[in-house]
């Protein structure tokens, strides 16, 4: 187990470089560089002074150094103001170190957000820890629902409830959230006037009124897979032998359903739930927007509309991490939960 | 100007009876297939299931909506007529006296002819996507699911990387203005637009080597039609000028393909490492068969059944990837009439105005309800063989 462990580890290592690398690459395309200078500098610059603003903010280095850098194995230089001729911090808004030093990921340092004009870091853990909390209501209500559906629908297989829970669960895999988005508003704000429309007030507080619309949106997607999965599983076990015997000796169908079929039945769920993670995530950008929450979604949108470098690499970062993390967690757990893995 | 209006009820009728190329064109096919059904293999069981025949029966109406959007929708998509700016349903346009059916968008244009034409965007970039990404898949899946091993591992290496992307920092990062400027979607899609010719040349080269009459007709049609289309796409070189796609049409389709076939690799290479332990295959394998032989002819055909099933529910998926791309205003024209943009552009307003916002999303949730029922209908179908 602990060298299965490792070697997942070993991978999500490798995954990372490689993928940091690919976002790293692609953020600094030429067209996207120039976008940035433009952004940065006054309007109607020359070309000249839009390629000086780049170099004097290091963006013309080698590929490789600026990885590198970014990673925290090269040093970061500070860059020479060309009027004095002394080294100078590249953005004077967070704090570049004005001597060599390693100063990149590794070291905790995730760089300057030019579109915010603050450390990369004090921008995007505040904005994490509102997804967090985003995120957490949305499980509290989707997780318990989509089991509780799933197995409803899976107990007896092929009856009306079944018929009428599927159709239901197919039909929420059907809705994006900016399709749900746009109908919950329409109705629970703008007709019935029960909740806000907007959740831009809940940073300031967390009400019933702000908050219900993104929770419900974000959840209704993933309720109607959960609710499958865990149906199929559920359909697989009552056609087990144990189940049959339990139910010739006598016992209730309640607590056969409880007591035998529940435990067996929600292993693969667990899997499922984990690996619906990266969907949220996407969910999380779509409602962040829709609902204008301050989170991690609103930031990576805000990062790479104004193609704000460091920020968006931080975000890439992050959200590659919490791919791969769930899907170890999946892996692992997975194997905990099923005592036949185990053995082998 | 006074702008008249029309009734709730008469805007119903009105809208059934714009649709009517639509119900023409459904009652001919349903009628087909119902008389036929017994005839029509696993098509024709569709229809022993009310999932089933629900399922077909919204596919077909997008299907026949975009082939015949000119004819039911009144009006231009584009075209504005300044009087009906955030007209509500059933207004009257003053001039042709034709009904605004779901009413006038925010730069006063027909709703319910965005709507339409909306469906021809999603049908043509939706399951073409859909295509490549399966071949892509297939071809890549077949060889790391048969053969094991190093390729396997690279290949599959490769796709748990983009599969570890959030789709939507793909699309952040794929599809932007400024990447037309570069190689990097014109390299894909020459990429990814040679599978489809290296599948078929394979297909037909595996089968027919024996018998250069029918093997020389086939491959050449390949290269021909494939070397036509892909010169098209990728270069927008057609001689015939017939295949053409615009730039920022080409970079969404490239970044959806890429976006969706990993998924189809790893449904494709499990289902190979399954299919391979059969006794069939040990058969060809002793009849000296070589091994694209044996993945294309014995593998493959056995494995249709949850491919089919994964194709419908990959082309609701590309439309849900479609209409975020437009909801978040990545690359498609602003002024596209496609389900996503006209999402995104009503949402913005939903304090106002809510009728722009609900055309829209309605067709794109029954759309994809449609292809998901169908999806489950051929699913319980194929398991009761």
């Amino acid at each position: 187990m602990l060298s299965f462990v490792i070697r997942r580890l070993g991978t999500m290592a490798l995954t990372m470089l490689c993928l940091t690398m690919i976002v790293f690459f692609l953020i600094n395309l030429e067209p996207n560089l120039k976008k940035l200078a433009i952004s940065q500098t006054e309007m109607h610059t020359s070309a000249e002074q839009l390629e000086s603003w780049l170099v004097n903010h290091g963006y013309r280095q080698n590929f490789f150094v600026r990885y590198g850098q970014w990673l925290g194995v090269v040093p970061k230089q500070p860059v020479t103001d060309p009027a004095t001729g002394k080294p100078t911090q590249r953005f004077s808004f967070c704090n570049d170190p004005l001597e060599p030093k390693f100063s990149g990921i590794l070291e905790g340092d995730f760089g300057c957000s030019t579109k915010f004009k603050t450390t990369v870091a004090s921008k995007l853990f505040p904005a994490l820890g509102a997804t967090g909390i985003l995120m957490l209501c949305v499980l509290l209500v989707m997780v318990p629902i989509s089991l509780l559906i799933g197995i409803l629908a899976g107990m007896r297989e092929g009856s009306r409830t079944d018929r009428t829970l599927s159709v239901a669960s197919i039909a929420s895999t059907a809705t994006p959230e900016y399709v749900s988005g746009v109908i919950f508003t329409v109705i629970f704000a703008s007709w019935l006037g029960w909740l806000n429309g907007s959740a831009a007030s809940a940073s300031q507080g967390i009400t019933f009124y702000n908050f219900t619309l993104p929770v419900m949106t974000l959840a209704i997607y993933g309720i109607g897979y959960i609710a499958r999965m865990t149906r199929a599983s559920m359909v697989e076990v009552m056609t087990q032998q144990y189940i049959r015997t339990a139910r010739l000796k006598g016992l209730s169908f309640g607590s056969v359903v409880v007591k035998h079929a529940l435990r067996n039945a929600l292993i693969a769920p667990f899997t499922v739930i984990m690996l619906q993670f990266p969907w949220l995530l996407t969910g999380v950008v779509i409602v962040e927007v829709m609902f204008r929450y301050q989170g991690f979604g609103y930031t990576l949108v805000e990062a790479a509309g104004n193609n704000d470098i460091d920020l968006l690499l931080g975000c890439s970062l992050v959200s590659v991490f919490i791919v791969l993390i769930t899907q170890l967690i999946s892996d692992v757990g997975y194997a905990f939960l099923n005592p036949r893995i185990r053995v082998q | 100007m006074q702008v008249e209006y029309i009734g709730a009820f008469n805007i119903v009728l009105g809208v059934i009876a714009r649709f009517w190329p639509v119900w023409l064109g459904l009652a001919l096919v349903m009628g087909a297939s119902f008389t036929y059904k017994k005839r029509l293999g696993l098509y024709g069981q569709l229809f022993d299931s009310g999932v089933g025949i629900v399922g077909v029966g919204i596919c077909l109406f997008w299907l026949f909506t975009a082939i015949f959007a000119a004819t039911v929708a009144p009006f231009d998509p584009l075209a504005q007529v300044p009087v009906m700016k955030d007209a509500l349903p059933g207004a009257l346009e003053p001039v042709s006296k034709l009904v605004y059916y779901f009413g006038g968008d925010k730069l006063a244009r027909d709703v319910f002819s965005r709507m339409v034409y909306g469906s021809q965007i999603v049908l043509i970039i939706a399951p073409a996507a859909t295509g490549f990404a399966l071949m892509v898949g297939i071809t890549l899946g077949l060889p790391a699911g048969y053969y094991g091993g190093r390729i396997d591992t690279v290949l599959s290496f490769l796709a748990n990387l983009v599969l570890a992307f959030p789709v939507i920092l793909l699309f952040y990062l794929l599809v932007t203005p400024g990447i037309m400027d570069t190689p990097i979607p014109y390299a894909m899609a020459g990429l990814f637009f040679m599978f489809p010719i290296i599948f078929f040349s394979v297909l037909f080269w595996t089968r027919y080597k024996n018998r250069p009459d029918r093997l020389y007709i086939l491959l050449g049609l390949t290269l021909v039609i494939g070397g036509w289309v892909y010169a098209g796409l990728v270069f927008d070189a057609d001689p015939f000028k017939i295949v053409h796609i615009d730039p920022n049409q080409l970079n969404i389709f490239v970044a959806v393909v890429f976006a969706s076939s990993p998924g189809v690799f790893r449904i494709v290479r499990g289902l190979v490492m399954d299919i391979k332990t059969r006794d069939y295959v040990a058969a060809a394998q002793t009849r000296g068969e070589s091994p694209w032989y044996i993945m294309l002819w014995e593998i493959l055909p056995n494995a249709r059944g949850p491919l089919i099933v994964d194709a419908c529910l990959r082309i609701g998926y590309t439309t849900i990837l479609l209409g975020t791309l437009g909801y978040f205003g990545l690359g498609l024209a602003p002024e596209s009439p496609d389900w996503g943009t006209a999402i995104k552009d009503a949402s913005r307003l939903l304090r106002s105005f809510i009728h722009p916002a609900l055309p829209p999303t309605i067709a794109l949730m029954s759309f994809v309800l449609g292809l998901n029922l169908l999806a489950d209908s051929l699913r319980e179908q194929s398991m009761k063989d």
